[in-house]
């Protein structure tokens, strides 16, 4: 389970990005979330993880607080929390299945990753994953002869190769045409299922989170604004959601307790 | 005025102030011709030159090849000399390359490879040979340390501004996973930075034997010397032949590295 309690990051002395955000991932839920651009979408993913450094704030996973740790501690939870980019971030001259064991990076001496020395049991893994998402066939070829949606697939394995307890996923289908979009959130989400993962996902395509996720999150300007089932989220919804300046925002704004759903 | 239809157009000036303007052209008109007028040009020496360098051309043809053994020695130097100094100029480059990547390096340490890559930047090859053959004595030893030095100003600042201008997102993933630094550089940098390393690598191995038969001049060994000992004895029939083979050994070696640097990818 994730938890995540009054967020706040600000770079440098502007006004923050993130205004203490309150979140709840629990298990096993496919969660995306929907908001303009500069709403702190991204910000907040990438906070998770710490590429990014939180102000202020807490954020558990399962029992783990992620702020206060240590380099040591970081690169330790990091392997636990698999990301997918929107640019995918394959290494475009290595094969493919050098950029899935590039998941595995965390764990793996530095000298086995530099000889290729992969232990047995990561090969197989591997095989077994690109097997599922339907990359095997192209193990030896290198990632940037693949098309768009394959090279995808290839940054899901490679994030599953982790083994990850959560999967973070930054605007994975922006750089796909519609129907493989739609491909890769029903993989996403099938995942999801079969591996009992949380997921966390960045998306500007509305009619892709309803239709794939359990539950939506809408920001706006740093603050959640909507968190609900993805049949609660209408028009309006969309509108409040969407709408607006960052002038505006300097009012205070609350979720509107009717959209509050008990984050079970 | 403002209704007008409007059909000329002018490029705005490079300075927009016109008094500004003019006088920086009459400023740099004025100091071109008093530069001009002062500069002891003396047309006598001039001309006395070109009557001696016409006795240097007619001793030197035709070019003799009668000492041949002599040249492909003096050659033969040159081309270790250059191996060696891009062997090992390459090899100090990567880490210093590194350390001057301001995307990679911690801010002090930036400041130390930038400033490694400045020193061996600012002067000449021949500048630095004289400083070897000096501190080492005559020989390609001095040759091998001064294009080193040669090889590492060029090869580390090209490689830190390729590595400079990686895709961070790559780096981004591995240190999602947890990577260490290492593992990190290996997977996400080294590929990026290859194809640039190797040709820089090739491109150096050209212009490290092309500098290597300079730095011959000034004591550092290789077909320079030769030459430079030709040129002392008014050997000028040999010097020719010297520099015809320089001439065509570069050509090739410059063919064959482009061939190279055009196959990878």
């Amino acid at each position: 389970m994730l938890k995540i309690t009054s967020l706040v990051k600000r770079y440098g002395s502007g006004d923050p990005v993130l205004k203490n955000l309150d979140l709840e991932i629990a298990e096993e839920t496919v969660v995306s979330i929907i908001g303009s651009s500069g709403a702190g979408k991204s910000t907040l993913l990438r906070c998770i993880n710490r590429l990014v450094e939180p102000t202020s704030g807490s954020i558990v996973l399962n029992g783990t607080e992620l702020t206060t740790l240590n380099r040591a501690g970081l690169r330790g939870a990091r392997r636990k929390i698999g990301m997918v980019f929107q640019g995918f971030n394959l290494v475009d001259r290595l094969t493919v299945m050098e950029n899935v064991q590039s998941g595995r990076l965390g764990v793996l001496p530095t000298w086995r990753a530099v000889m290729r020395k992969y232990p047995k049991e990561d090969i197989r893994r591997a095989y077994e994953l690109m097997e599922r998402v339907g990359i095997a066939r192209y193990a030896n070829k290198r990632a940037d002869e693949l098309s768009g949606g394959e090279r995808q697939r290839v940054g899901v394995v490679r994030a599953l190769m982790q083994e990850p307890e959560i999967l973070l996923a930054d605007e994975p289908t922006a750089s796909l045409d519609p129907k493989t979009s739609e491909q890769i959130m029903q993989l996403l989400r099938d995942l999801a299922r079969e591996f009992s993962l949380p997921v966390l996902i960045n998306i500007h395509n509305t009619t892709e989170a309803k239709e794939y996720t359990d539950r939506i999150v809408g920001m706006r300007y740093g603050r959640i604004i909507f968190d609900a089932a993805p049949e609660a989220l209408d028009r309006e919804a969309m509108d409040r959601i969407y709408s607006g300046t960052p002038a505006a925002e300097r009012g205070e704004y609350t979720p509107d307790p009717s959209f509050a759903v008990a984050a079970s | 005025m403002t209704d007008q239809t409007r059909d000329t157009w002018r490029k705005p000036p490079f300075i927009a102030n016109p008094v500004l303007r003019y006088a920086v052209i009459l400023g740099i008109a004025a100091y071109v011709v008093i530069t001009a007028a002062t500069l002891p040009l003396d047309w006598d020496r001039a001309s006395q030159g070109l009557t001696r360098a016409a006795r240097i051309f007619s001793g030197a043809f035709p070019p003799s090849f009668e000492r041949s053994s002599l040249l492909i020695d003096g050659f033969l130097e040159s081309l270790k000399i250059a191996i060696l100094a891009t062997f090992g100029g390459v090899i100090l480059s990567i880490p210093i390359a590194f350390m001057a990547a301001r995307n990679i390096a911690p801010r002090p340490i930036y400041y130390l490879g930038r400033g490694i890559i400045i020193v061996a930047r600012s002067f000449h090859p021949v500048i630095v040979a004289i400083i070897f053959v000096k501190a080492v004595g005559f020989g390609p030893f001095a040759g091998v340390l001064t294009l080193i030095v040669y090889s590492i100003g060029f090869v580390a600042k090209m490689l830190a501004e390729r590595i400079e201008e990686i895709d961070f997102g790559q780096v981004e993933a591995m240190r999602a996973a947890g990577a260490p630094f290492l593992s990190t550089l290996v997977y996400a940098v080294f590929p990026q930075i290859l194809p640039r390393q190797i040709g820089l690598s090739i491109y150096q191995l050209d212009s490290n034997l092309r500098a290597s038969a300079v730095v011959g001049i000034v004591g550092a060994g290789g077909i320079g010397a030769t030459l430079a000992n030709a040129f002392g004895r008014y050997d000028y029939d040999f010097a020719l032949a010297i520099t015809i083979v320089i001439v065509g050994v570069i050509l090739l070696s410059e063919a064959v590295s482009g061939q190279i640097r055009k196959r990878m990818k």
